[in-house]
């Protein structure tokens, strides 16, 4: 919320930042976004509640307030980020409050597609190398020159191989996670599938 | 790569094409809609001036924030009044069906849907809650989506995914007395751990299932995605086909014989292959409860919460902070620890035979006086049926308050809320911290009549020392 947020379009092939690193497993989205945040119909103001919980427990030496990583784009996780609710709420408020990109040990399934629906990638690495990183930003800032062309992650010291789901690299070099528009191309073969499928004739009364 | 499921039938199916990038196209055959994730879906409808594709296709309910104690209408809460009060234009607007409150069909999405018939056999479902995992019960294949998703089925009836890979959980023998679904699929959590289902669907079968009742089977693939699997199904058999026969949108006439020869078309073939296929013995299985924050963290009722050194090293991290998160301590017994709050409800146990077994836990019993507990049922539907059964009756008789149908404590984003560190015995799906409503709030996650037993002593106990089960 440094400056005023854009959302991501087009092709994203690079992103360039400094890391902010967040400890523990299986950190679900009511963490990230607790419910009571979810009473919105925009998503606009979920950035200054991201985390809101956890951070006020932790008065003010949550990562996510401290002074040093205000500036930070690219988050660093361990396994299972992001498990439980289907809110995009939570990628939402990551991405308002200035997260482009996260790299982590494992990611739950529906939160890493709500990554890729809202353009932030989301890349892999062993235990070992995340634990290394994270130790690495506990002390001295960390900024990685993130490249999707070649899946590497490079700061002055150092070059990581990170993964990423081939079809979802593909997307992003490609501009294609903006799903909408491509579904839609295929309109005539939505219509035929429709027609074709046997269940849709047996129920001819869902209609009001 | 899995072969012949029930899944790669369906997918297979409902494959539209596939992407430039890798991924499949799916046609969505039923898509629900609730108020919390959906406005945000609409207004990118608006922002890129499209149309909903297939109206008939969508149904709307309202469940998340509406309370539980007073639904007249404006709510007393103006945020959650401005939700309800979007769903009801974006429908009317886009033609959508909406069972709104006082219609006789509102309630929670996951427990309306089945009870209207329009989740069966064959269908791609999706909805963005992921407890839709819920409808795999009846042999759909259903999974929870994003806003953005939300956003794509509306404008296309269609979501770019990658096909999942497919795990049998095969239950051996039968669960004993005393020991329902909701202890067997903690069981599987806590025995494949929370992210064993990440990539995955899971595929339920074995003696131990279809012995099952279809309100049962929806509690275990309900939980399919606490264990990280965002979609769950079983495979349908007369038990499924019975549930939906002359439901209010199920296949009529002459289209009810039709449905059923594709319905018993669909299930998975004995020759079929999967990626992984895991064995359970449903037998060995005692009422469990989850002491930590993630739905993993369970043991059976006469065990005690594990020592650090018994558990793997991937799950020490987490559990040491559940062990300060709940101020529990390793090797405490689950039995007797005190609660506060009792919760009955919820996608995943708020069905009429949730209630029913509830009841008769508490028939004649009272509530603990240091307990507050409540009953919300998961639909209108289900309130009724309960009433015409006096099942109402007796929780009130015994010191539960009735309420009226919705989401409630399961996520608390209405007025139902923990204080402070409260414990509360939870019929719920989620034991995460805060998940109840109160930053501190503890949550231990159990069978509706492990909360029924738990609300008439205060504290956790063995339901199976109440009544002859």
């Amino acid at each position: 919320m440094k400056s005023k947020f854009s959302p991501p379009i087009g092709k994203i092939s690079r992103i360039d930042g400094q890391c902010i690193s967040l400890i523990g497993d299986d950190i679900d989205t009511d963490r990230i976004i607790p419910a009571r945040f979810l009473k919105c119909v925009s998503f606009d103001s979920l950035g200054e509640s991201v985390f809101e919980d956890d951070r006020k427990t932790l008065k003010g030496s949550h990562p996510f307030d401290l002074e040093k990583n205000k500036n930070a784009i690219i988050l660093i996780v361990n396994s299972n980020f992001g498990c439980g609710s289907s809110r995009e709420h939570a990628p939402q408020a990551l991405m308002r409050w200035g997260i482009k990109a996260i790299i982590g040990e494992s990611f739950a399934d529906i939160f890493y597609s709500n990554c890729i629906a809202i353009g932030i990638p989301c890349f892999t690495l062993p235990k070992k190398s995340i634990e290394e990183i994270q130790n690495y930003c506990d002390n001295q800032f960390l900024f990685l020159e993130i490249d999707l062309e070649n899946s590497l992650a490079k700061s002055k010291d150092l070059t990581l191989n990170i993964e990423i789901k081939e079809t979802t690299r593909k997307m992003f070099l490609s501009g294609e996670w903006d799903a909408t528009s491509t579904l839609m191309e295929n309109e005539n073969l939505i219509e035929n599938k429709f027609n074709q499928l046997p269940y849709i004739k047996f129920n001819t009364d869902l209609a009001i | 790569m899995s072969q012949d499921t029930l899944f790669d039938k369906v997918w297979d199916l409902h494959k539209v094409s596939s992407l430039p990038g890798g991924s499949d196209q799916i046609f969505i055959g039923l898509h629900l809609i609730h108020e919390v994730t959906s406005p945000q879906a609409f207004g990118a409808l608006k922002d890129k001036n499209l149309k909903v594709k297939f109206p008939d296709r969508t149904v709307a309910t309202v469940d998340h924030i509406v309370p539980t104690d007073n639904q007249s209408r404006p709510f007393k809460d103006n945020l959650a009044e401005q939700m309800i009060a979007t769903l009801e234009k974006n429908c009317l607007e886009h033609k959508i069906r909406f069972f709104n409150i006082g219609s006789g069909n509102q309630g929670i999405v996951h427990v309306v849907a089945p009870e209207l018939g329009l989740t069966q056999p064959g269908m791609t479902i999706a909805c963005g809650d992921s407890h839709t995992s819920t409808h795999g019960a009846f042999g759909s294949i259903a999974f929870g989506i994003g806003t953005s998703q939300v956003r794509d089925v509306l404008a296309s009836q269609t979501i770019a995914m990658n096909k999942l890979k497919v795990r049998q959980i095969w239950c051996e023998n039968k669960l004993s007395n005393g020991v329902y679904a909701k202890d067997l699929v903690l069981h599987i959590i806590n025995k494949l751990g929370v992210k064993a289902g990440v990539g995955f669907a899971y595929e339920f079968a074995g003696p131990a299932i279809d012995a099952l009742s279809m309100e049962e089977r929806m509690t275990i693939c309900n939980m399919s995605i606490e264990g990280g699997a965002r979609c769950g199904y079983i495979n349908p058999d007369d038990k499924t086909f019975n549930y939906i026969k002359n439901k209010l949108c199920a296949p009529k006439n002459e289209h009810w014989g039709k449905a059923l020869t594709w319905w018993k078309s669909l299930k998975s073939d004995d020759d079929s292959i999967y990626d992984d296929v895991i064995k359970i013995d449903a037998s060995k299985i005692e009422p469990t409860v989850t002491w930590g924050i993630t739905p993993g963290q369970s043991i059976g009722i006469s065990q005690q919460i594990p020592l650090l050194d018994d558990l793997s090293p991937n799950d020490k991290l987490v559990a040491e902070e559940a062990y300060e998160y709940m101020s529990f301590n390793p090797g405490q017994s689950i039995k007797d620890i005190p609660v506060e709050v009792c919760f009955i409800g919820s996608c995943t146990n708020g069905r009429i035979s949730d209630l029913r077994i509830a009841a008769k836990v508490l028939k004649g019993k009272k509530v603990s006086k240091n307990v507050k507990a409540f009953v919300v049922p998961g639909s209108e539907k289900v309130a009724n049926e309960a009433k015409q059964e006096g099942l109402d009756k007796i929780f009130k008789d015994s010191g539960f308050q009735w309420r009226d149908p919705g989401c409630s404590m399961c996520l608390a984003m209405n007025s139902d809320k923990l204080i402070g560190n409260q414990v509360s015995a939870s019929s719920s799906n989620r034991n995460f911290k805060g998940r109840q409503g109160s930053p501190s709030g503890r949550t231990l996650l159990m069978s509706p009549a492990m909360v029924a037993a738990a609300a008439i002593n205060g504290k956790v106990s063995d339901v199976r020392e109440f009544i002859n089960l």
